[in-house]
């Protein structure tokens, strides 16, 4: 017997152990967030993917669907709330987009265009963090760090590696490298590894590679976030990656 | 003129800011009762300080990071540091695309920096007067009484603008020079809608120099304003010829003199050094074998036009032997002079353009060399519109930058400019009663250099201090000085 949710008063079905958010994507309908992959078991941090259940908000990506739920995803109330929430995540880090070699292709910077937002809105933290250029071909720019633990998940889940772990609470918390001298050249991860392509927002990227894509040609540059299908494009960026 | 006073029965009268430049910068005077010019200064008050910020950046972020210090000129800079990074990745020679790609690129910035400057920024001045009515002494005011000139300026920009958008994917802050090379091939429709204005841009280039040579030489009271005798520096090509992209450094003295010739620019620091003043962010550089009192010189379109042997596209070399003839075969040292030689410039990069587009290398699509070399240190220098840009950067094992030091063109001028200033402060307000139309005077002395302000000041660290504590009497009461090096001394 098929089953299904209401999606915003879209009729939507899913299959057992489906969360709100696989089911929506299978339908086609966008739900903004950002440390979500479905490749990736989902997490639940960034919040973004918040939603309306029943009258309740929680994360539609660690949300099972079930049966007969009256979801609420695309309300202007949420929509501000999550604005606020990317808006909080660009002045928490130091996301210099213009010179960024992300820009484009950024998850963050995506989605901020879709929630119409125009401004920092709150005082910048600009926070003190560290920059780990040691590994020969990945980069580790803090600066950009969203704390989303997908590098965290799939080192852990897809590469079997356990390269990244979140340290500290607050504002202390920061990504580490679980290595002896905690930089990345002493660490196992390899260029091809999904934990060095995986960053949404270019705190690791591949090194001594700026720009080599124009613009015009950048992923957000041909489509709008609400079209990508993000484990097509997230594979799709691996294998590319691979050759 | 410069001398520091104690004198505290001094006036003060400050231009803040300076209007028409990019940036922000004053003037200040300093006046006796008799309205004797006692002091007379340019001070550049923006603090940029990209030299210590770009520090721990990679080094392939760099080209895309320091065109941010311009909104006018971001494509030298872009260029700059691409070349510069280009020899920390070992790459000696581009492909003939690459290259000819970023020359169109740099073509395209100046022609629309030079256009800018003069119909903008300038021309209110010598169309309508020194002293004229403030009100009507703008843009506004040229629209309204000379429209076909102001629409021809504004296209002149558009169209440097379109082929920076075209190559760059944006018309400011794009990207294209990527390390060893470029990373856009120019698509055939680009290409086919540049050529279709091409001719229009070469016969407005042309009316925009008849104008500024009749201006210059039909206004004799404009030869010997702001006038000083300087030394000049720019790049020429291996032949001797106007060079803005590549090519050896070329020093002449005030004279006519060589000072040095095709002097490879990766060895800029034996022949430049930089002196930090304690009133301004700009630095002040001096050719090194002349010393800082007399090593001061100037960069940009008079240096270039004066110095170059010649100029490789004939409508320019027919102007620029005008110009020459203009000063009997030996340097045009008049300030003023700035705007003849830069619309010359225009000339000729609405000629290379022309000769680019139809160049068959243009289409193509090899765009990058690779190395497997890498080194530590890379040096790119540029004839930005202002002058000659110097980028040197330092990289760790890492990739990152560990040292930057960047002489901007604006930097090369700031002993200029001020010189000229009080040449003007000498000749037009000394024992005068100061007026708006005196004191723009004083503006239109450094407006001729066309200074970016913005993309000058990066002294960050280095620039001497001193803090004096006075109780309420005006007593000395302490004394602090700190030395550019660092020193402190009581």
């Amino acid at each position: 017997m098929s089953q299904s949710i209401l999606i915003d008063g879209i009729e939507v079905p899913f299959k057992s152990n489906q969360t709100i958010m696989d089911a929506a994507l299978a339908a086609n309908i966008y739900i903004p967030h950002l440390c979500h992959n479905p490749c990736i078991k989902p997490h639940g941090s960034c919040k973004l993917c918040t939603v309306e259940v029943n009258g309740h908000t929680t994360s539609s990506c660690t949300t099972k669907a079930e049966d007969g739920q009256k979801v609420i995803n695309n309300s202007e109330k949420l929509n501000k709330a999550r604005l606020t929430i990317t808006q909080m995540l660009f002045i928490e880090g130091n996301h210099l987009c213009p010179t960024c070699e992300k820009t484009g292709n950024c998850t963050l910077q995506a989605v901020a265009y879709h929630l119409g937002m125009l401004d920092g809105h709150f005082p910048q933290f600009y926070p003190k963090r560290e920059v780990d250029a040691s590994h020969p071909s990945i980069m580790l720019d803090r600066d950009r760090c969203i704390l989303c633990e997908l590098c965290v998940r799939a080192s852990r889940e897809f590469d079997k590696k356990d390269v990244f772990a979140i340290a500290g609470r607050g504002d202390n918390a920061h990504l580490i490298v679980n290595s002896p001298s905690g930089k990345l050249r002493d660490s196992d991860i390899e260029q091809n590894d999904l934990a060095a392509h995986i960053c949404p927002v270019g705190a690791i990227l591949i090194k001594e590679r700026g720009y080599e894509i124009p613009i015009g040609c950048r992923t957000f540059d041909l489509r709008s976030v609400t079209e990508i299908d993000l484990g097509d494009v997230k594979l799709s960026e691996k294998s590319s990656h691979h050759e | 003129m410069e001398k520091e006073t104690k004198n505290s029965n001094l006036r003060r009268v400050a231009i803040d800011p300076v209007t028409r430049v990019e940036g922000h910068g004053k003037i200040t005077l300093l006046l006796d009762e008799n309205n004797r010019v006692q002091e007379a200064r340019l001070h550049i008050v923006e603090f940029r300080g990209f030299e210590k910020f770009i520090q721990g950046r990679p080094y392939w972020e760099v080209p895309f990071f320091v065109q941010r210090l311009c909104g006018i000129c971001p494509v030298s800079h872009h260029l700059a540091a691409a070349k510069a990074i280009d020899q920390i990745v070992g790459v000696e020679q581009l492909t003939p695309t690459a290259e000819k790609l970023r020359r169109l690129l740099h073509f395209g910035q100046v022609l629309q920096s030079h256009a800018l400057h003069f119909f903008h920024l300038s021309s209110p001045d010598l169309l309508f007067g020194f002293g004229s009515n403030l009100a009507h002494r703008n843009i506004i005011g040229v629209i309204e009484d000379y429209p076909d000139l102001a629409l021809k300026g504004v296209k002149l920009r558009k169209y440097g603008q379109q082929i920076i958008k075209a190559i760059s994917g944006k018309r400011i802050h794009g990207t294209a020079a990527i390390a060893g090379g470029m990373n856009k091939a120019l698509a055939a429709e680009e290409r086919n809608e540049l050529l279709a204005d091409i001719n229009e841009v070469l016969v407005w280039s042309q009316d925009a120099v008849t104008l500024n040579e009749k201006i210059h030489v039909t206004h004799a009271e404009n030869h010997n304003f702001a006038a000083i005798g300087s030394h000049f520096l720019s790049m020429v090509d291996d032949q001797g010829a106007l060079e803005l992209y590549h090519g050896g450094l070329r020093a002449k003295s005030v004279t006519g003199e060589t000072i040095f010739d095709q002097f490879d620019y990766r060895g800029y620091q034996k022949i430049i050094r930089e002196e930090v003043r304690p009133w301004s962010y700009m630095k002040f550089p001096f050719l090194t074998e002349l010393g800082k009192e007399k090593g001061w010189y100037r960069v940009g379109p008079l240096a270039r036009v004066n110095s170059c042997d010649y100029i490789s596209t004939p409508l320019a070399e027919e102007a620029r032997q005008r110009f020459k003839a203009f000063a009997d075969g030996g340097f045009v040292q008049d300030t003023l002079a700035y705007h003849w030689a830069r619309m010359i410039e225009v000339l000729h990069c609405a000629e290379s353009i022309h000769d680019l587009l139809n160049d068959p290398d243009i289409y193509g699509t090899d765009l990058t060399v690779k190395s497997d070399e890498k080194r530590s240190e890379g040096i790119g220098v540029i004839e930005a519109p202002r002058g000659t840009l110097f980028h040197h950067y330092i990289v760790n094992d890492e990739g990152l930058i560990e040292k930057a030091n960047l002489i901007v063109s604006t930097t090369s001028n700031n002993q200029a400019m001020n010189e000229s200033v009080r040449a003007v402060a000498d000749a037009y307000i000394d024992g005068h009663e100061i007026t708006e139309g005196l004191l723009n005077h004083l503006e239109i002395a450094v407006r001729a250099y066309d200074p970016c302000l913005s993309c000058a000041t990066h002294a960050l660290g280095k620039m001497p201090l001193k803090i004096e504590l006075v109780d309420a009497s005006g007593q000395q009461v302490d004394r602090l000085f700190k030395h550019s090096d660092g020193t402190i001394e009581r």
